[in-house]
């Protein structure tokens, strides 16, 4: 019989997680050499360019100790970024303990902070990790000592490690077999199993990824999802080494996969229960949730008349991401599109990339709003995230918009700056809290709309790369609220309309004018770009005309050249959209939305 | 003249003796290849000579530096051409020039083999803007030369010349055009300097140690040189092209931007016809290896698309004052909104059919295309 052991690793980004996860496949021999490659589990594209995981990856090690005992070891890689900590939180229920990876230069980051809460509210047994011991820069007993103060661990039963060089490993392996504990469950019992991913595969359908707490699963059976009573057969379950591998039986314990004919990752819900129909657990597992969007943007096409594709694109995006929401939308300017929510502004970009990259989509995104809440005066309450629908402002009796608790972790030099920083964004309710010499952990309630465009950014910029960061929604709270509009030569482009704090109004209207002026290419004519509140201008800038572009003279008949140079721009000009008769680019749209003045 | 159906052959001579530094044209500076040059364009005008056979009724011998062929060696140049060919009675035939090069025995020469048009490369008239170009010349050498040419047969000579760089003032750049029209052109080539990558002016750029002219500066010394050139009498029949009268447009030049055929012959030389678009390789050697191993030495060739026709005609009919058929714009969806607007702003005008470019349709030239391209699929949307 197989010993288990089902583990994940967390970590701040950068930290050194899939580093750390490809020397412990490559140590099992999992993969052969030839077919490594660095990052193995960060399979799209779009993790590998940006060096972040998105999606959950889950892979079970064969690992033999010195005394023969053959484990069974369930990496379970979890996304690394804020947007997507409720599937972290259910990837962790999936375990009995984790590697808590800190970097050896870097020490405790505010992530490792948030990262080991999560793994305290699930009691899992937590092995520090200090990496990148090879680093000239490393201070091993400085982290030791965060360990011990910040992390409130035992310094001593830190391992050290550099996931580059591979050093370190087998001491790793020691500690999963050896400190992580077997998972307990019965597999008579009746079925319950957590849902912690899912996939979509052009060919199966739905591959869910789960781990099973009690009872026992095998193809043939009838599964229910317990949130919504929903039942499927399964036709087959199985184990992910690099590939799925097809098992007779999955039972308590262990991690692996269920395909049951369920058409889209979007019939599932992660955090879910699976249970048998015929017998079924008397009651869900805890935790579950449904995961609400948090930041919402329209998409439209940039050409109009691919509507109908863009629909196509996002139903075939939303076949294996869940936590994508949409319906349409049309705006006066740029016509039929889709009000979408995402989870964060990270999630927003990753869906604006592949519907690009993979769907070969030219789209336009609007400024990323959060949800408003606005009391009228008739006493109905109504919820807007979108500028277009901002209500009568005759009629709002009260506006509220979403706060969260911030944790930012810095060097003490620095808390000045981030109190700057923090309170420029309205920040409230502020604590200093001094867990060791020389570090400081700020705390901040601030409007969610003032951290989801460039907060971090800033945050890393001012503090000098070492300031991070970590936030959780709180609550709703009263705020004076105004649509900010543009005006691009008179006309109003409503795509560009945004809901701001009225205290921040005119920095705002001034910086996005500002920003126009640099994205919108000069035009033949003189462009007005105006910020106003109801009918009052607020701020201006003016776009000059241009004056002169023709260049070389097109030499011994070479018109070629000089066409594929128009042909470029015009494929350019795809990314374009005409406003009145202003082309406006899609970058100027996003532009719209980053509050730095330089 | 000009007849519109009848092919232009060109002939590329791809030697310099010396490179300037703003030059991204092929060329080469080692004269040890002009014999296998010239056996390769007997060869390849032996590849063509069936598939061209209506006459060809202009003829331009461009570089480089064609000016730096010896008699001996131009004699047999057009020896080839005359051979593999046929010419039009009136064909326009011109040769590029350097003012260096130019001496009383090379222009009988020119002349007895059947030029008739010289494009002289002056470039300036002031010392310190030739050395800064470092071309070979001096002021007093040009105009030594000029004199030379006013004294033989040549009636049709142009010059060109280059503007718009960081230090040449208005008054230097007037100076240089009042004294070349005191020679009487029949034809002037104003270019303004492009800065290219590549070049060792660009790379001059990007390291910060040349400064480009501003967009502004060049604008002016634009408008200004089209003023100057049109008070005296020159029509600005295309961008960077004046002439003292139509009969004097250059022909040749004009089969490009009218999208006439023509054949290109010698490294990097372009050729067009029914829509395809071909061109040879630009490395001397490797031309004339190609041509020794009965291959063409074409490195690139294009079909062009219905779209890419259309985008071609309003490229080129815009750098013309005689501009593009109204025909070929308001054929699409939204262009004659386009076109008013432009109209009233000042920047092409209509006439008989005709929507041409105003001086400042000129300055945008390039960008004047898309304008009725853009909008195909997107639509000008008027609000509320
Ligand atoms: N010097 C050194 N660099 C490391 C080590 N582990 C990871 N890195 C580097 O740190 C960066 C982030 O690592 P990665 O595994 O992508 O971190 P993740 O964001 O936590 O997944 C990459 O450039 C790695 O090459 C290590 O042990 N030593
Ligand atoms: S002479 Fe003409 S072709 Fe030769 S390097 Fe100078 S600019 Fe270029
Ligand atoms: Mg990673």
């Amino acid at each position: 019989m197989k010993h288990i052991r089902n583990f994940s690793i967390i970590a701040h980004i950068d930290h050194g997680k899939s580093t750390l996860a490809d020397r412990l496949i490559q140590y099992t021999n999992l993969v052969d050499e030839r077919q490594f490659r660095d990052q193995i589990l960060d399979t799209m594209d779009i993790e590998r360019e940006r060096g972040i995981t998105i999606k959950s990856q889950t892979i079970d090690l064969p690992y033999m100790d010195n005394d023969g005992r053959e484990f069974e070891l369930n990496l379970i890689d979890t996304p690394g970024h804020v947007d997507f900590s409720y599937e972290v939180s259910r990837a962790l229920a999936s375990c009995e303990g984790v590697l808590l990876l800190v970097d050896a230069s870097q020490g405790v980051e505010a992530q490792t902070l948030a990262n080991l809460y999560a793994a305290m509210e699930h009691d899992l047994v937590i092995i520090p990790v200090i990496n990148k011991i090879d680093l000239p820069v490393a201070d091993i007993e400085r982290v030791k000592l965060e360990i011990d103060h910040e992390l409130g661990l035992d310094p001593d039963s830190a391992i050290l490690c550099s996931a580059k060089e591979g050093t370190g490993i087998e001491d790793i392996f020691a500690a999963i077999t050896g400190r992580i504990p077997p998972p307990a469950g019965d597999p008579e019992k009746p079925l319950s199993a957590l849902i912690f991913d899912a996939h979509y595969d052009p060919f199966r359908g739905t591959i869910v990824s789960c781990r099973l707490f009690d009872g026992t699963v095998r193809p043939g059976d009838m599964i229910r999802l317990m949130s919504n009573g929903t039942t499927y057969k399964v036709e087959e379950v199985g184990i992910f080494h690099l590939a799925r591998e097809q098992r007779k039986e999955l039972t308590a314990g262990m991690v692996g996969y269920i395909i049951a004919g369920i058409k889209t990752v979007s019939d599932t819900r992660i955090g879910d229960t699976i249970t048998l129909d015929a017998n079924p657990a008397p009651a869900p597992l805890p935790g579950f949730k449904e995961v609400k969007p948090v930041v919402f943007s329209s998409i439209y096409p940039i050409a109009s008349d691919d509507y109908q594709s863009l629909l196509e694109a996002l139903e075939k995006y939303k076949l294996n991401d869940a936590s994508l929401i949409y319906q349409k939308d049309s705006s006066a300017a740029l016509g039929q599109g889709f009000r979408c929510g995402f989870l964060g502004l990270l999630h927003l970009e990753i869906v604006q990339e592949r519907l690009e990259r993979e769907f070969d989509q030219s789209i336009i995104m609007t400024a990323p709003s959060v949800q408003y809440r606005f009391i009228l005066t008739d006493g109905d309450v109504i919820v807007v995230d979108n500028p277009l629908y901002y209500p009568d402002p005759a009629k709002i009796k009260a506006s509220e918009e979403p706060f969260i608790r911030a944790a930012i972790l810095v060097p003490e030099r620095y808390v000045g700056a981030v109190m700057k920083l923090c309170m420029d964004r309205r920040g409230v309710n502020s604590h200093l809290n001094y867990p060791t010499p020389g570090r400081v952990e700020v705390t901040f309630d601030l409007p969610l709309a003032e951290i989801i465009f460039d907060f971090y950014d800033k945050l890393k910029s001012i503090t000098q790369g070492y300031g991070s960061f970590d936030y959780e929604i709180t609550d709703y709270r009263e705020s004076d609220l105004v649509r900010l509009d543009i005006l691009v030569n008179g006309e109003k482009v409503d795509a560009l309309s945004i809901l701001v704090h009225r205290d921040r109004a005119r920095d705002r209207a001034v910086t996005i004018c500002e920003r126009l002026k640099e994205e919108i290419p000069r035009q033949q004519f003189k462009i007005a770009i105006q910020g106003a509140i109801g009918g009052k201008i607020i701020a201006r800038s003016t776009v000059s005309a241009f004056r002169k572009d023709v260049t070389a003279k097109c030499y011994g008949g070479d018109i070629t050249r000089k066409r594929k140079l128009l042909e470029k721009q015009k494929k350019g000009k795809r990314r374009m959209r005409m406003v009145g008769n202003v082309e406006i680019p899609q970058s100027a749209f996003m532009a719209a939305l980053k509050t730095d003045n330089e | 003249m000009n007849n519109k159906d009848l092919p232009g052959l060109y002939v590329h001579v791809p030697f310099c003796k010396t490179k300037c530094p703003y030059c991204d044209f092929y060329s080469i500076t080692d004269p040890s290849l002009i014999q296998s040059w010239l056996d390769g364009i007997e060869k390849e005008a032996l590849i063509y000579n069936r598939e061209w056979l209506p006459a060809f009724d202009t003829l331009y011998i461009g570089g480089g530096t064609p000016s730096i062929l010896d008699e001996y060696g131009l004699g047999r140049l057009m020896d080839i051409l005359r051979n593999s060919f046929s010419f039009a009675p009136d064909t326009e035939v011109t040769i590029e020039v350097n003012p260096d090069d130019i001496t009383a025995s090379r222009l009988a020469c020119y002349e007895a083999l059947g030029i008739n048009r010289l494009s002289i490369g002056v470039q300036s008239l002031q010392e310190a803007e030739l050395r800064f170009l470092q071309r070979r010349h001096t002021a007093i050498a040009a105009e030594r030369a000029i004199g030379l040419v006013q004294s033989s047969g040549f009636r049709n000579f142009g010059v060109d010349l280059m503007y718009g760089f960081h230090g040449q003032t208005r008054k230097s750049w007037t100076d240089t055009l009042e004294r070349v029209l005191s020679w009487g052109p029949a034809h002037l080539s104003c270019y303004q300097l492009t800065l290219s990558d590549g070049t060792p002016f660009g790379r001059m750029v990007s390291e910060g140690t040349l400064k480009r002219a501003t967009e502004e500066q060049e604008r002016q010394f634009f408008i200004h040189t089209s003023h100057f050139l049109q008070d005296h009498g020159f029509i600005h029949y295309e961008v960077s092209n004046f002439a003292k009268g139509e009969e004097y447009f250059s022909c040749h030049n004009l089969k490009y931007w009218q999208r006439a055929p023509y054949l290109g012959l010698g490294p990097g030389a372009h050729s067009f016809r029914d829509n395809a678009r071909w061109w040879n390789c630009r490395s001397v050697r490797d031309y004339c290896r190609l041509l020794l191993e009965g291959k063409r030495p074409v490195a690139g060739q294009e079909r062009l698309s219905p779209e890419q026709v259309r985008l071609e005609m309003l490229l080129l009919g815009f750098r013309t004052a005689r501009g593009v058929d109204m025909d070929d714009i308001v054929d699409q969806p939204f262009n004659g909104e386009v076109l008013a607007r432009l109209t009233s702003s000042g920047i092409v005008r209509v006439e008989e059919n005709r929507v041409s470019p105003t001086l400042n349709g000129y300055l945008i030239a390039d960008r004047l295309p898309l304008m009725f391209f853009s909008l195909i699929s997107f639509f000008i949307k008027v609000f509320y």
